[in-house]
């Protein structure tokens, strides 16, 4: 297993859990989609497998316990990109990519000719090149977005967790993103978890689904277990109509009243 | 791509060898000027002989005793001092600036430079007779507090928000001050000696003061140098530094005790000097570029510069009188921060 989480419980504020006594366990080379309404715990509990927030019961990382793992190694098993993340303007691409390599520098160490090739043959790999002299100011939404993954993929972690990796792009930006973690997926052996709020591209490019309300899992699965009208109608109370298309599924809202 | 076909991509990355030797010659030229310009009618070229000739190379000096005496004992003590006061003050804020992502940070604002006052006017008033070598451990122990209590309030205040973080300062300066006010009119007989002290002064008694500040800040320079990359880091936010495996409340803290160190230091052998902490990095941004790698180097050196001129602007303005330095940097900077403050929008907080 990559990540075997057991008992998880994690609590912003006493006595009331975000992550209530969670399992979970992600196999090597697995896509995992997290689903669920918001509030759910979906980004809770990407943070605690990535070791960002204090949580009791076991979280593994490839086959060691995370809380006993020092930080800096924790940080080469597992990369994080957050919803939103936090990008300095001013910087040049190939800067921001190489911050990515922190992990594998001691404290008050600099960067050497294989931190430079990482970083480098990461922006090769999403086809960035051209833009590494650029600052980050002068990209666009979609373009941040992929630079902000050459930095997770320069981490050369074995587990990416992605959370919202399609906020805040345009229908043909997301797919782009997804399309481009399904081919790093295929390029470097790599263990996905994504928190996703889009329930027809999540269907479409993980390989297994776990929907999380209050936070708990409620039901995991493939996309046809899981995308059902009833649970999406259950937990994100809206009405839509499940249809496949193409071999996938669409989910399809539906006006209040007119089903 | 290679990163050796990219110099562009990698140019925050090297150490910008260009402008350092810019501002070394700005800061030699500085110095020159600095020990030339007063009343004693001594040449640029008679003080370069002297340095170089008798200082460096042990040659015969061509000066009068008195002459000597004046570049040797007077002139150049201070021009040093004002150059140790500036290069740490521009670090402080450099290294603020970096660590808690705020543009406006500045040892002066932060009411860092308060507390080092405080610190250093109870040592004054109230243990007379200690050693010149207490004051800075007192104004650190003062700006301590002072740095905790502003990042503490501008938290609660407003979460990451530049301004909030210096309200909070202002405050903090202020509650600070309004206690040093108080010890000063509670001992009366010391008065005179805290007030000229509060507006900044370079007045020095030979290179006692001097040798007071070289250990702060060759200790201060190294700490805060050998984070320069990690001040890059720290620009991704807290929870992203966390997750690339360096825990940023290490950093933060130690970034904090070594810039408050440099700080007090300064404030407690040159008094309250406002302004040079967001003067030279801002501008030393404008021209480098963001990186800490080179801001921190150019700011230490550039801030040298700007802290000697200054004070020979404060020593020759209005002959024989002497201005307080802290009147010229304020003149320069208090419009600079409100640019600054204006600007300030389009940082991401």
């Amino acid at each position: 297993m990559s990540v075997e989480v057991r008992s998880l419980t994690v609590s912003y504020l006493p006595g009331v859990p975000v992550l209530a006594d969670l399992d979970l366990e992600v196999a090597t080379g697995e896509w995992l989609g997290l689903l669920g309404p918001n509030g759910a715990g979906k980004s809770t509990l990407l943070k605690a497998i990535a070791g960002l927030v204090r949580h009791s019961g076991s979280v593994e990382l490839l086959g060691t316990d995370s809380t006993s793992t020092p930080r800096r190694a924790r940080a080469r098993a597992v990369a994080f990109v957050p919803q939103e993340p936090m990008i300095p303007l001013e910087m040049t691409v190939t800067e921001y990519v190489l911050l990515g390599r922190t992990p594998h520098l001691s404290y008050l160490g600099r960067e050497g000719r294989r931190d430079f090739k990482a970083a480098s043959s990461a922006l090769d790999l999403l086809d960035l090149g051209c833009f590494a002299g650029r600052k980050m100011s002068e990209l666009s939404g979609g373009e941040r977005r992929r630079v902000v993954l050459a930095r997770a993929i320069a981490q050369e972690a074995n587990i990416l967790l992605l959370d919202e990796p399609t906020g805040g792009l345009d229908i043909g930006q997301g797919q782009k993103a997804l399309g481009l973690i399904s081919y790093l997926r295929s390029e470097r052996p790599m263990t996905i978890i994504t928190a996703m709020h889009d329930l027809t591209l999540a269907g479409r490019f993980a390989d297994r689904l776990v929907m999380m309300a209050g936070g708990r899992i409620i039901v995991a699965g493939s996309a046809a277990h899981v995308l059902t009208a009833n649970y999406i109608r259950d937990f994100y109370q809206a009405d839509v109509e499940v249809v496949r298309v193409n071999g996938g599924l669409a989910i399809v809202p539906v006006r209040n009243g007119s089903q | 791509m290679t990163m050796d076909d990219s110099p562009a991509s990698l140019r925050g990355l090297r150490l910008r060898w260009g402008w350092m030797t810019v501002m070394l010659a700005v800061l030699l030229a500085a110095m020159v000027a600095g020990i030339t310009i007063g009343p004693a009618g001594i040449s640029a070229g008679q003080v370069v002989a002297e340095l170089v000739g008798a200082g460096l190379a042990g040659r015969p000096s061509t000066l009068s005793g008195i002459q000597q005496a004046i570049i040797w004992e007077i002139r150049l003590p201070r021009v040093v001092l004002g150059g140790l006061v500036g290069c740490l003050l521009a670090l402080a804020g450099a290294s603020y600036q970096g660590v808690f992502r705020n543009p406006l940070a500045d040892p002066y604002l932060l009411g860092v430079a308060a507390g080092g006052g405080l610190g250093a006017t109870v040592v004054i008033a109230l243990v007379p007779g200690a050693a010149a070598t207490m004051m800075p451990i007192a104004a650190f122990v003062g700006a301590l507090v002072a740095v905790a209590l502003t990042y503490t309030v501008g938290r609660s205040m407003g979460g990451r928000s530049a301004v909030s973080l210096i309200l909070a300062g202002v405050a903090v300066a202020a509650f600070f001050t309004a206690i040093q006010t108080y010890i000063m009119q509670t001992n009366a007989d010391t008065i005179r000696q805290v007030y000229s002290w509060i507006l900044g002064l370079l007045a020095t008694t030979g290179w006692s003061e001097v040798l007071v500040l070289v250990p702060y800040a060759i200790v201060c320079g190294i700490g805060l140098l050998l984070h320069r990359r990690l001040l890059d880091v720290m620009s991704v936010g807290d929870e992203e530094v966390d997750s690339l495996g360096v825990s940023a409340t290490r950093v933060r803290i130690t970034v904090v005790i070594f810039s408050t160190l440099a700080t007090a230091a300064a404030v407690a052998v040159s008094g309250l000097i406002g302004f040079v902490g967001i003067v030279i990095p801002h501008t030393v941004r404008l021209v480098i570029g963001v990186s800490y790698r080179s801001l921190i180097p150019v700011s230490m050196i550039a801030g040298a510069a700007f802290l000697i001129l200054a004070d020979l602007v404060a020593r020759t303005v209005a002959s024989p009188a002497e201005l307080p330095i802290g009147v010229i940097t304020a003149f320069v900077g208090a419009p600079f921060f409100l640019i600054v403050l204006r600007t300030t929008r389009r940082y991401v907080m």
